[in-house]
């Protein structure tokens, strides 16, 4: 008789959201003075969540001319024990309020409750308290210590409180204010955390928030009066960016997109490399710019190691992100499911072959259920663009100088993965890897303390340890 | 040959053990475990939220699994049968309540419960082989195993022997546990192998699979004497290892956690791990048991809380 998890929801009573939301601005919430309103909506269920703000030209250069103030006047001459003050602040509110935001996160993105409690909510309170450890230690950190001025930030909807914290924190630790664009589809949390900071009090004009689409963002990354410039997105986005940012004064650092390998040697643990197999394709619907899109596996484990895969992908629970048990939650949009189902397509008529576990999809709401293509080369699209949703691409290689070379034949260069049990070789290929983060019989994990960035198209600056406070500092 | 989830045919694995140099390559052979992963795995399994309609369901078939054990030197006839009439009637206000798997005690205390389970269709369960050390000469284990069968009970849980197993010598320690289950006879046999002295999961994988190759029809995780004794990390490895034990030889072997199990939330953490690594199969009392003892209270508790809406209390299931 089987099994059958009785829905455990996460309450959505926990979070209050208004039914219309302004713009945070010196520290507090205004109306547009150019921008319209749109609509977000939750992605499980396209119910309207509220009504934001998509920022006009006047609403950014206030933004901006607030951040400016508030570097000139406060920011820049606090000391760096001050700084950290208020970061620990926020890292402790973070946390207090971590299932508010979970929720929330879920909700706005749809990916599951699971990962927004389990992941996202921990790291972000953890980059917080780390940087904040670093704000009175910057001459330590080998950058110079002196700010740069407004940093105008622009993140992604995959993972929209977790990019905040990546971009506000070390800004903020190394003495520079901030002006954030979130995506348009994700504008939730990064207005919660806006009210986390009227919580802490944080002097106002330190961190503003513009909700918009792509077009708030020009408007702010091209804005004459930010002297940074920090984008993680679409690497056709990111080569716009550094177009307009060229010339010009401003520091410029991008996190793009990636098709990452996941290198599985015949010697490796295959239970946990089915495990991270998993982990590094279907964790947040794939929406991963690391994601281990690129399956390489050894010929001679090949079969056995599909056949452990799907057996598990049996398992995977796609469904209600707030439901404690998904393990799948929604596609965060429409346009970006559209995508996913092209390029699914263009698999199937490339001549790869599709499998699903037979999963039920909700009926309102974006889904996609996990999907493998076996039988993929180098030459089809699926091998070789940026799906960022839950469909791996399969491939085989006979030996390791062969793996280095399919992994390496790409665009970019943003992570990896290598699974062996063979220590040495996890060093040899691990050196010849050209990419930015290299996991070694894990996948996809994160710290606050380890550096992360790209090579090649998946942009240049690092985020994250040390390093991530270069792209901040002069 | 491949490794083990690969397939391996009768004749091969007749093969494995025919010399000590090609057990221990064939031991070798399989594909190792990661730690971290493998604990990464379990604690995610961990933080299923099983509820409701599903948490009835799982508190019944725990209680159905439970193998109720006491393995004490104060044993007495008395304490023995007060734990049958537990075993058959585990909340003596509901009729409905299920029975447990098996009563699980000393040789010595066979005969007693034997008398006590007659007619019940609970199983008898004995440790033997010197449990729990199983540091004795072989002829005495053997003699041991024959007594508690003699005596009536029709479930062997033996000890691996872990001092041949972690000096290298594998087909010794494979040998005596073929002695073991022939001198059982059509007993079930239930190898302990200690977990919690075996250290790696790596040598959890290899003594699991040196057990199902001897024959062993459970493979159990401790004797409850060791710390740690079972653990979800090592119970999803030994599940791992009957789940393509019995995709390379078609027969399926069952997997015990004792020790430590003490928690209504405990057991149905273990029933999601079977639930999402070997699936339905393995969700019956046959193929799966707690060795516990403490952990039908918390069943019963839990259970009437469900149905009642109202916590009880210890005054409200027996003393074991």
């Amino acid at each position: 008789m089987p099994f059958e998890y009785a829905p455990a929801p996460e309450s959505p009573s926990i979070v209050d959201i208004q039914s219309s939301y302004g713009l945070f601005v010196n520290g507090e919430f205004t109306d547009p003075i150019d921008g319209e309103r749109f609509k977000t909506i939750n992605p499980a269920s396209e119910d309207v969540l509220a009504e934001v703000v998509a920022a006009g030209p006047a609403d950014v250069d206030a933004a901006v001319a607030a951040a400016r103030r508030a570097y000139e006047n406060v920011w820049r001459d606090l000391t760096g024990r001050d700084r950290a003050k208020y970061l620990y602040r926020l890292a402790r509110l973070i946390q207090e309020r971590a299932r508010e935001l979970a929720v929330l996160e879920s909700i706005d993105n749809g990916k599951p409750i699971r990962e927004s409690r389990d992941v996202d909510l921990p790291l972000v309170a953890a980059h917080f308290f780390y940087y904040a450890g670093w704000a009175d230690k910057l001459r330590y950190a080998g950058f110079g210590e002196t700010p740069l001025g407004v940093a105008a930030q622009v993140i992604p909807w995959n993972f929209p409180l977790l990019m905040l914290a990546w971009k506000i924190a070390p800004a903020l630790a190394a003495g520079n204010t901030v002006v954030l664009k979130p995506a348009e589809t994700t504008p939730l949390t990064a207005l919660l955390f806006a009210q986390l900071c009227q919580q802490a009090e944080l002097p106002p004009g330190v961190v503003n928030i513009v909700t918009g689409a792509g077009e708030t963002g020009r408007l702010l990354v091209e804005h004459p009066g930010v002297d940074k410039v920090a984008f993680t997105g679409s690497t056709e986005v990111g080569r716009a960016i550094a177009r307009s940012v060229a010339g010009t004064r401003k520091r410029l650092t991008l996190e793009l997109g990636g098709k990452a390998a996941n290198i599985v040697f015949d010697d490796a643990p295959i239970d946990q490399a089915v495990e991270g197999i998993v982990n590094g394709i279907f964790f947040n619907q794939g929406h991963v710019c690391c994601a281990g899109s690129r399956l390489l596996v050894q010929e001679s484990v090949a079969e056995e190691v599909l056949d452990s895969l799907k057996r598990r992908m049996a398992r995977l629970r796609v469904g209600d992100p707030l439901d404690k048990n998904t393990d799948i939650g929604a596609i965060n949009s429409a346009a970006q499911l559209s995508r996913i189902r092209s390029l699914s397509e263009i698999g199937s008529q490339e001549g790869a072959q599709r499998w699903s576990p037979p999963c039920e999809l909700p009926e309102r709401g974006f889904w996609f259920a996990p999907t493998i293509f076996t039988g993929v080369s180098q030459a089809h699209r699926i091998a070789r663009e940026e799906i960022f949703g839950p469909v791996l691409s399969v491939l085989t290689f006979r030996t390791p100088a062969e793996a280095v070379e399919k992994a390496n034949n790409t665009p970019y260069g943003l992570s990896a993965g290598v699974w062996t049990e063979k220590g040495s070789r996890i060093l040899a290929i691990a050196d010849r890897l050209r990419a930015g983060v290299v996991w070694a019989n894990t996948f996809n994990r994160f710290d606050p303390t380890s550096p992360f960035g790209g090579y090649k198209e998946s942009g240049y600056g690092r985020e994250g340890g040390r390093h991530g406070l270069e792209g901040y500092l002069a | 040959m491949t490794n083990a989830a690969g397939g391996l045919s009768v004749v091969e694995l007749a093969s494995v053990t025919g010399s000590a140099a090609g057990f221990r390559a064939f031991l070798h052979g399989l594909p190792g475990v990661d730690q971290v992963g493998a604990e990464q795995r379990a604690a995610m399994l961990a933080t299923r939220s099983i509820k409701t309609t599903a948490k009835a369901w799982g508190i019944d078939l725990a209680i159905r699994m439970v193998d109720l054990t006491t393995l004490e030197g104060a044993d007495t006839p008395g304490k023995v049968r007060a734990l049958c009439a537990k075993g058959r009637r585990p909340d003596p206000a509901d009729p409905d309540c299920p029975s447990v798997a098996a009563i699980c005690v000393y040789p010595a205390m066979v005969p007693t419960a034997a008398e006590s389970l007659k007619g019940s269709g609970i199983h008898l369960a004995s440790v033997a082989t010197a449990f729990p050390s199983g540091q004795a000469p072989l002829p005495v284990k053997l003699a041991d195993t024959r007594a508690a069968v003699a005596a009536g009970a029709d479930e062997i849980d033996m000890v691996l022997n872990r001092g041949d197993f972690l000096s290298g010598r594998y087909l010794a320690a494979f040998d005596e546990i073929v002695a073991v289950k022939e001198a059982g006879g059509d007993a079930h046999l239930k190898v302990i192998l200690e977990t919690g002295e075996l250290a790696t999961y790596d040598n959890v994988r290899r003594a699991a699979w040196l057990a199902m190759l001897a024959g062993a029809d459970f493979i159990k995780t401790s004797t409850g004497k060791v710390s740690p004794a079972a653990t979800l990390p090592v119970t999803l490895v030994m599940l791992e290892a009957v789940r393509d034990f019995r995709a390379s030889t078609g027969r399926t072997v069952g997997v015990k956690p004792a020790g430590g199990i003490r928690t209504t939330k405990d057991a149905l953490r273990y029933l999601v791990l079977v639930n999402e690594t070997v699936g339905d199969d393995w969700l019956r009392p046959d193929r799966f048991r707690f060795g516990a003892s403490t952990l039908l209270n918390d069943l019963l508790l839990q259970r009437s809380k469900l149905a009642t809406g109202r916590y009880s209390g210890p005054d409200y299931v027996t003393l074991d």
